[in-house]
């Protein structure tokens, strides 16, 4: 679905950049050093970065360039971090969002209200 | 630290300005939240005069690398969440600490509105922008085939990019009408403020038709025949009679629903289809990003013709708050060149505050500049972008005459 542009006719030949490897939920994944976590996960065909925490509806990046908030991840951590503004560092560990409780609701559900 | 100028921002404003005053001998720290310094001059491409590309990357490496050996600062990766004024200086605090300046620059840019459309927060649904940035400066492809919604100057540009780099566009498309999208979303308005753009289109037809459309009569014949399927423009239609309707996908985009509309804008009943796209582009127009004038208290007036919401300010790049000051996309969307101008008389300004040697004439020429590179884009995002400048101009002098008085 998605590749890299190794060629292009106006900005030349991608040059050539030092590799290195992150966790996204667990699974090992490529990159070039000091590219976006989110190019380097779309590079590998993965869009969706997190579940919305109410609905669990999947979402990824919209806006690309740090303003909408929309491709947040847990980083080393930490949680909210943009994965369109944070460049991938070797043994970088990343986790998806994760829909949260909602424990009223819940329990209006299982008890069929 | 605090005696040295801070520019938020590293796009073309914050470049030149940084520049500027590193060339008086002014020590700046250039403070930016992006991976790397350029801003969104980084995923500009596009063929000023035949066979002459404006190619942001470079166009930012040649200014970074004069930065550099000028000895300007860089803080990247770097968000500034709030600032204060306590005493005589400006306080930002970021994730990386706090920065203290007595001249203080913003020149934060712009940035996208959205429109909302059912399926729109499926992944592979991302804004035009984000695609320019996805293609251009990261080489990622967005996808393999997608739409863009939104007819204006920065979806047309960018639908030329993306065939550059081999990314398929379907169609550029009218947005279903409701109540964000009214002026975008109705064929008529929307083809007028295409006219303005139409030097740009290399389609003959497009060009000569614009001639004939500068007639309110002849406009409304012509959205009335305008061609169901669109016109084509590099070769992608430009469908000025269809909106999507909504985005489709399981997990992901998969598709888009077409529909004919009338004139008017309203959706012509049964005309619904489905076209298999894996991604799309919402191209809503750009608006000056001015959270940080305002945390600051800038006064703000609503100005369409600069693209919403500006901050208070003159041709000296001056707020009406001592020691702050805005350049670039935060005064008004434009483009580039015009920011890089603007750039240069806030850091003259600045750097005559500051006893650099500056004289007035200096500071007027600069502003001259700035007049002659509007005069000369290649990009205008706003056909009377000069109306919406002497608005603000007015509104400056009738604030400073109640300060006075
Ligand atoms: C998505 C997009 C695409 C565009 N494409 C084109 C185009 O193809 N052609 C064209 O002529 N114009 C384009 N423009 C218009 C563009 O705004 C101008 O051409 C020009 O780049 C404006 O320069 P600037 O220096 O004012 O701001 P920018 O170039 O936007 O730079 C502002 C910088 O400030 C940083 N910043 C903002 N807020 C903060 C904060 N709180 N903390 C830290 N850093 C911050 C940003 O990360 C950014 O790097 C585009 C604008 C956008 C938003
Ligand atoms: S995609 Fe908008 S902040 Fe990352």
């Amino acid at each position: 679905m998605t590749e890299r542009i190794m060629s292009h006719p106006i900005l030349g030949d991608l040059p050539h950049k030092e590799k290195v490897s992150f966790t996204f939920d667990d699974q090992l994944y490529e990159a070039y050093k000091g590219e976006s976590l989110a190019a380097a996960l779309l590079a590998q065909g993965i869009r969706t970065l997190r579940v919305h925490e109410e609905t669990g509806h999947p979402r990824g990046i919209y806006c690309n360039i740090g303003h909408c908030f929309e491709c947040r991840v847990n980083i080393n951590g930490l949680d909210g971090e943009r994965a369109c503004i944070t460049p991938v560092t070797e043994g970088m560990v990343v986790k998806s969002g994760k829909a949260l409780p909602t424990t009223v609701r819940d329990w209006r559900k299982h008890h069929g209200k | 630290m605090g005696n040295k100028v801070i520019i938020i921002g590293a796009g073309p404003a914050g470049l030149s300005a940084a520049i500027t005053l590193a060339e008086k001998n002014i020590g700046v720290v250039v403070i930016d939240e992006y991976l790397y310094e350029g801003g969104r001059l980084l995923g500009q491409l596009y063929e000023e005069t035949p066979n002459k590309w404006w190619n942001g990357i470079a166009e930012s490496e040649r200014l970074l690398a004069r930065a550099k050996e000028l000895n300007v600062e860089f803080s990247l990766q770097t968000s500034v969440s709030d600032l204060e004024k306590i005493d005589q200086d400006w306080v930002l605090h970021t994730n990386k600490g706090v920065f203290h300046t007595k001249q203080l620059l913003l020149a934060t840019g712009a940035a996208e509105s959205p429109f909302p459309i059912p399926g729109w927060t499926l992944p592979g649904v991302m804004s035009v922008g984000a695609a320019q940035v996805m293609t251009n400066v990261h080489r990622v492809k967005p996808g393999k085939r997608g739409v863009i919604i939104g007819v204006n100057v920065l979806s047309s540009a960018i639908a030329m990019e993306l065939q550059i780099a081999d990314v398929q566009v379907a169609a550029i498309t009218l947005p279903a009408a409701n109540l964000l999208t009214i002026n975008s979303s109705n064929p008529l308005e929307v083809m007028n403020s295409l006219l303005y753009v139409s030097h740009m289109a290399p389609s003959p037809l497009i060009k000569i038709g614009s001639k004939f459309m500068k007639n309110e009569i002849l406009k409304k014949l012509g959205i009335r025949f305008y061609p169901k399927d669109g016109v084509k423009m590099w070769g992608i239609p430009i469908m000025l009679r269809k909106a999507v309707i909504e985005i489709v996908g399981k997990d992901q985009v998969e598709g888009v629903v077409l529909a004919t509309v009338n004139i008017d804008g309203s959706i012509v009943p049964g005309s619904e289809k489905r076209i298999d796209v894996d991604f799309v582009c919402i191209a809503g127009g750009l608006y000056p990003l001015a959270e940080l004038a305002s945390l600051a208290g800038c006064p703000f007036h609503y100005i369409e013709q600069l693209g919403g919401f500006v901050p208070l300010h003159n041709e000296q790049m001056e707020t009406n708050l001592t020691g702050l000051h805005v350049a670039g996309n935060i005064t008004g969307i434009e483009g580039a060149k015009v920011a890089l101008a603007q750039g240069k008389v806030a850091a003259l300004t600045i750097a005559s505050k500051l006893g650099a040697s500056v004289t007035q004439i200096d500071i007027q020429q600069a502003i001259e500049n700035v007049e002659t590179t509007r005069a000369n884009a290649h990009i205008q995002f706003h056909p009377e972008v000069l109306v919406g400048r002497q608005k603000m101009k007015e509104i400056w002098a009738q604030t400073l005459s109640h300060t006075l008085s």
